[in-house]
């Protein structure tokens, strides 16, 4: 089993007790505090984090260790060169997406893994016919997607509004 | 979190083996187990990894799909040939949990997840059979909203909280075991126990036994099937009542029905007499009615809960007239 877990592209020693959640490992051992945690028992989506690449996940309800060998992406891994916002972050700023901004790093690490999903084709409960591979990303889509993940502050309108101007009109992001 | 060793399983066999140390248990996605152990409810001394174990989808010569316990949820629910042949089970996946959770969670591990009685939960302050055999439990005359109406006993009214469950229920699921004994299958029917005495039982699987794959057998008319999870908001949320159901109407008469029901017993519940009395039968509102009241003859609701009775029939009821209006006239095959 491999020892070290990359996280934003450096591999990184795992802790050496395998209770540490990854939310944990991330904030208190690598003082990546951009990571939130919310409810910590999986049912508020601010420590979601993307695991190789794309597949968002529940960081708190996640031991570091089973993460050994695969690659982790937190907020702070999006920005871009010279420091630039990842065109979500942008597009969350000009939608006022968020309030407090705690839950932030959560939306928008879930709208990136809910991105590639629909670019797979992955159906939600709303999808009407799961024969469809090209599902439309509209409003109700979106929000049902974007359920696991909540906003206390009632920033809905501006986060489903900034998730879907990526979605539909996703700008090519630097390599 | 009490202290644990952690392996990662490199094949069954060596998961099985490592199974069988003392207080081990095997782990797949975490999203419950991890749960659970931080609120000290489990507490094993190790863990096995064997979420990297048998993660295929498989579509066998004989019709049958085989999936891998490790398979990740969405990984079903987007498989082409669960979409098209079986899309009930993709419609309750899709039904559970969150977006992040099903990329996290295993079937094998959904299969196994624990309820969510409150009381269950509570360590220090609730008694529970569950979590502490013979305490007693204050869920019977506490606040039972969300408890059983089917199956239960007076040591616990708890009910079993997983969406594809109910579907693999309907569908005749048959779960691939392998233990220190050797390797079984057992209906996924009858994997989970009712609770009786003994509501800590909770599976009829062995102590070190490792759930490998769940076989859907070749059911074509599934292909007419249908999910619907009623609960107190509309996504991200435990089914008050769900229903799962596949239909094949033939002249106006039923020739096959599966129906099972979640959110009202210790198991998902298939509910085969209303199977019985609507097969061979018109496929009319009012005999769609008559079985859903027959397979609630029995239920014994407690003072919060009452409610899901009725919302059981009519939820059947509005599932079968849905696929009633999908059911080609000459019956799938």
């Amino acid at each position: 089993m491999p020892m070290t877990i990359s996280i934003n592209g450096a591999e990184t020693p795992l802790p050496d007790d395998p209770r540490v959640s990854l939310l944990d490992f991330l904030r208190e051992h690598l003082q990546l505090s951009g990571t939130k945690k919310g409810c910590n028992q999986g049912a508020c989506g601010a420590c979601t984090v993307l695991v190789d690449g794309d597949q968002r996940i529940l960081s708190c309800l996640a031991l570091a260790v089973q993460y050994a060998g695969r690659a982790i992406t937190s907020i702070e891994g999006l920005s871009q060169e010279h420091g630039a916002l990842h065109p979500l972050q942008q597009a969350f700023v000009e939608h006022d997406g968020f309030q407090c901004g705690y839950c932030t790093p959560g939306q928008i690490c879930s709208a990136i893994g809910m991105a590639a999903e629909l670019e797979r084709g992955v159906p939600s409960y709303v999808t009407g016919d799961l024969a469809v591979i090209a599902i439309a990303p509209d409003h109700e889509e979106v929000r049902e997607r974007m359920s696991g993940n909540l906003c206390r502050c009632g920033a809905y309108n501006g986060i489903v509004a900034a998730v879907m101007e990526h979605v539909n009109e996703p700008v090519r992001e630097t390599p | 979190m009490t202290p644990f060793t952690f392996a990662r399983a490199a094949d069954v066999p060596d998961a099985v083996r490592l199974g069988a140390l003392p207080e081990a248990k095997y782990l797949g996605g975490g999203t419950n187990l991890v749960d659970l152990m931080r609120e000290t409810i489990e507490k094993p001394a190790s863990l096995v990894d064997v979420s990297g174990l048998s993660t295929s989808i498989e579509e066998r010569p004989d019709g049958s799909l085989l999936i891998g316990a490790g398979a990740r949820n969405t990984a079903v629910a987007e498989h082409r040939a669960v979409r098209t042949r079986y899309p009930l089970l993709t419609r309750a996946i899709v039904a559970g949990a969150s977006a992040q959770i099903r990329n996290m969670a295993t079937v094998g591990g959904n299969i196994l997840q624990r309820t969510r009685c409150a009381y269950f939960y509570d360590d220090d302050g609730a008694r529970c059979n569950k979590r502490s055999p013979g305490q007693g439990c204050d869920a019977i005359d506490g606040f039972n909203r969300i408890h059983a109406i089917l199956g239960a006993s007076d040591a616990c009214v708890a009910t079993h909280p997983s969406d594809m469950c109910v579907a693999l229920a309907a569908l005749d699921a048959i779960v691939h075991l392998q233990g220190p004994q050797g390797m079984r299958t057992v209906p996924l029917t009858e994997l989970h126990r009712l609770p009786e005495d003994h509501p800590e039982l909770e599976t009829l699987l062995a102590p070190g036994e490792l759930i490998t794959a769940v076989e859907l057998p070749a059911l074509p008319f599934a292909a007419n099937s249908a999910y619907r999870k009623v609960r107190d908001r509309s996504s991200y949320a435990f089914a008050l009542v769900s229903v799962a159901a596949a239909l094949e109407v033939d002249g106006g008469i039923v020739r096959d029905v599966r129906l099972a029901l979640g959110g009202v017993a210790h198991k998902p519940w298939r509910a085969a007499k209303a199977e019985a009395m609507l097969r061979g039968k018109p496929a009319t509102a009012d005999n769609f009615r008559a079985a859903a009241a027959a397979e609630l003859a029995d239920a014994k609701p407690l003072r919060d809960n009452a409610f899901k009775v009725g919302l059981a029939q009519r939820t059947m009821v509005a599932v079968l007239e849905s696929l009633l209006g999908t059911s080609s006239s000459g019956g799938k095959s």
